[in-house]
């Protein structure tokens, strides 16, 4: 028996502790944000944060996430009242086929919890990790700048600085 | 013994300034930048190999910087040193220096004012090289575009901060001599020997250093470290599962994926990529000398190591109450790692085979669970997901105990919890201890 925290709910579940998050969550909660993708930790579709940072769920098992907090991305808000990075991604209509849009938004997510005013650098090397195969990084980047300051600013050579 | 330590450290100083005082180097007239295409060109294309051997786009290239335009912090047990910017700028740059300010610096660790370089710069490897190959070397770096950029000052406490001691060092363990080929030798071991012990300045990471940061010269590429890594003995108590071959050896130091052994990791991986980029001869030349050096294998090796790994291809043991690091490698690693998966194509090493299990202590394998393994940014190569965020030390901890009793035949890791907090590990702390002592003036 694994006792897991997702989305601020706990879940108690027999599967084998060595069985990745990603089946638990889609299988099990039925929330299906998260991906399968590679299956190798090598596309990030199925990225979830755990205490706040990212990892890859179909690469972690749950024996080692008791204790921990899971958000998905159904944790970061409803389709009536979507979060300010999903809000941003919809506005920017950064998806193409949508795919890869939960990892990224969760990676984001995590990555402006603690830096809320990251370098364009910043985020490029943050979002490194996740393949988006339609092409829409140039959307996904501005989502993110329109998260961090409505979209006014373009870009931002340094970390904390503010956008001129 | 501490006392002993201070009492060295104190007549080092003071007899290198006495020494300094006595024989300071004068400095080496300015030139006018030499015009670029006065080079010939086949010179400067062979400079290029050769740069690329002795891996001087490593140190001299900070990250997100300009080519050999230097700025990369270089860790020592003493502090912090910065690489200088060895492109043609005038002022901030090599622009102004003449062949045999180049030559001196490489040999004698001097730059052309006569001031001495840290050994973090290998001079004591770059004094063997060939007249030829150095005047190579200045074609290439004088044909870069020059880059004006500063390096920032060395964060060496005293009395490290006063470079003319090093005048006391280099008395003490700079040898003199270029190289000289060995009649016992045939080739390419000559060439190995050339380029393993001058160019490529193997010895740098793979030699242990004593206190004052010298090579032993008795325990030649017996094992040391760079950057927190352990730099594997190639002599000696080598790591290898399987004893390594000249052939599986020039395939893995030209980054090829070696059946056995493995891809090149941490400081090796940029050495790696650089071998790869010039002609086959230098790996051949290198692996021959090595393993030869090395010397027969122990004949029961391969067959203690195939007993291994038929052991570890039992069934991972992941049922109630089973070890939590099964667990972790069955749900985290096998994927890619364990024996007959498919996804072995994505290049996971069978464990049996992981050097980075066989080693004295477990540094190298947590930084590859912690960070993975990626290739530069914008190049194409070997692939492996950090787990740091997603494994506490805890879990790592009992990752590592699982994998080193599941895939050597070697005792478990003592200090696994020491090395996985990172606290530091022995080697270091003598040096840091000296440092301490000197910091405070006291007697411990």
């Amino acid at each position: 028996m694994v006792t897991l925290n997702v989305n601020g709910a706990p879940f108690e579940t027999d599967t084998d502790p060595d069985t990745p998050l990603l089946y638990v969550l889609r299988n099990e909660l039925e929330l299906n944000g998260a991906k399968f993708g590679c299956g190798l930790g090598q596309c990030g579709s199925c990225a979830v944060l755990a205490d706040g940072r990212p990892i890859f769920s179909c690469l972690t098992p749950i024996s080692v996430l008791e204790g921990r907090e899971i958000t998905t991305l159904e944790g970061l808000g409803t389709i009536d009242a979507p979060g300010p990075v999903q809000a941003a991604f919809i506005e920017e209509q950064a998806a193409q086929c949508g795919y890869c849009i939960p990892g990224m938004i969760v990676r984001a997510e995590a990555l402006l919890r603690r830096n809320p005013a990251p370098s364009d650098q910043t985020i490029r090397d943050w979002m490194e990790p996740h393949l988006c195969r339609c092409g829409t990084h140039m959307r996904i980047l501005r989502a993110i700048r329109r998260a961090i300051d409505g979209g006014g600013a373009e870009t931002r050579a340094r970390d904390g600085e503010t956008p001129a | 013994m501490r006392k002993l330590l201070v009492a060295i450290v104190i007549l080092l100083v003071l007899g290198g300034a006495a020494y300094a005082w006595a024989v300071s180097a004068p400095e080496i007239e300015a030139i006018e930048p030499p015009d670029p295409a006065s080079f010939d060109p086949e010179l400067v294309s062979r400079g290029r190999t050769l740069a690329l051997i002795g891996n001087c786009n490593e140190c001299h290239n900070a990250e997100g910087g300009e080519p050999y335009a230097g700025g990369r912090p270089v860790e020592s047990p003493y502090g912090v040193i910065y690489s200088t910017n060895i492109t043609p700028d005038p002022e901030t740059g090599i622009g102004r220096w003449s062949p045999e300010a180049f030559a001196r610096s490489m040999r004698e660790g001097l730059d052309r004012e006569g001031g001495h370089l840290y050994p973090a710069f290998p001079y004591p490897h770059y004094r063997l090289l060939r007249d030829e190959d150095i005047e190579a070397l200045y074609a290439f770096l004088m044909t870069r575009r020059p880059v004006r950029a500063e390096a920032p000052e060395s964060e060496l406490p005293f009395p490290f901060n006063i470079r003319p001691i090093l005048a006391g060092w280099n008395l003490l363990f700079l040898e003199e001599g270029r190289f000289v080929a060995d009649p016992s030798l045939d080739e390419p071991r000559n060439t190995g020997a050339y380029l393993v012990r001058g160019l490529g300045h193997c010895g740098a990471c793979h030699t242990p250093r004593n206190l004052l940061q010298a090579e032993e010269r008795d325990r030649f590429l017996m094992g040391g470290e760079n950057s927190g890594w352990h730099a594997p003995a190639l002599v000696g108590a080598v790591p290898a599962a399987v004893p390594w071959t000249e052939e599986a050896m020039t395939g893995y130091l030209r980054r090829e994926f070696v059946e056995g052994h493995g891809i090149g990791l941490g400081p090796m991986e940029p050495v790696t990529r650089n071998l790869s980029r010039v002609p086959e001869e230098a790996a051949v030349a290198m692996a021959a000398y090595i393993t030869g050096l090395a010397g027969p294998p122990d004949p029961g090796a391969g067959d203690r190591a195939e007993r291994v790994a038929e052991r570890s291809r039992e069934p991972i043991p992941t049922g109630l109450g089973a070890d939590p690091g099964a667990h972790i490698y069955a749900g985290a690693c096998a994927r890619c790692h364990e024996h007959g998966t498919p996804d072995r194509l994505a290049f996971g090493i069978e464990l049996a085979y992981s050097a980075s299990l066989r080693l004295p202590d477990a540094r190298n394998l947590v930084h590859v669970i912690r960070n993975g393994v990626k290739p530069p940014p914008g190049e194409a190569g070997f692939y492996m997901p950090g787990f740091d965020g997603a494994l506490t030390d805890d879990q790592i901890v009992a990752l590592a105990a699982f994998l080193r009793a599941r895939f050597t035949d070697l005792p478990p890791w003592e200090n696994l919890e020491d090395t996985v907090a990172g606290r530091d590990l022995e080697e270091d702390e003598t040096g840091q201890a000296i440092l301490g002592l000197v910091r405070s003036g006291g007697d411990g």
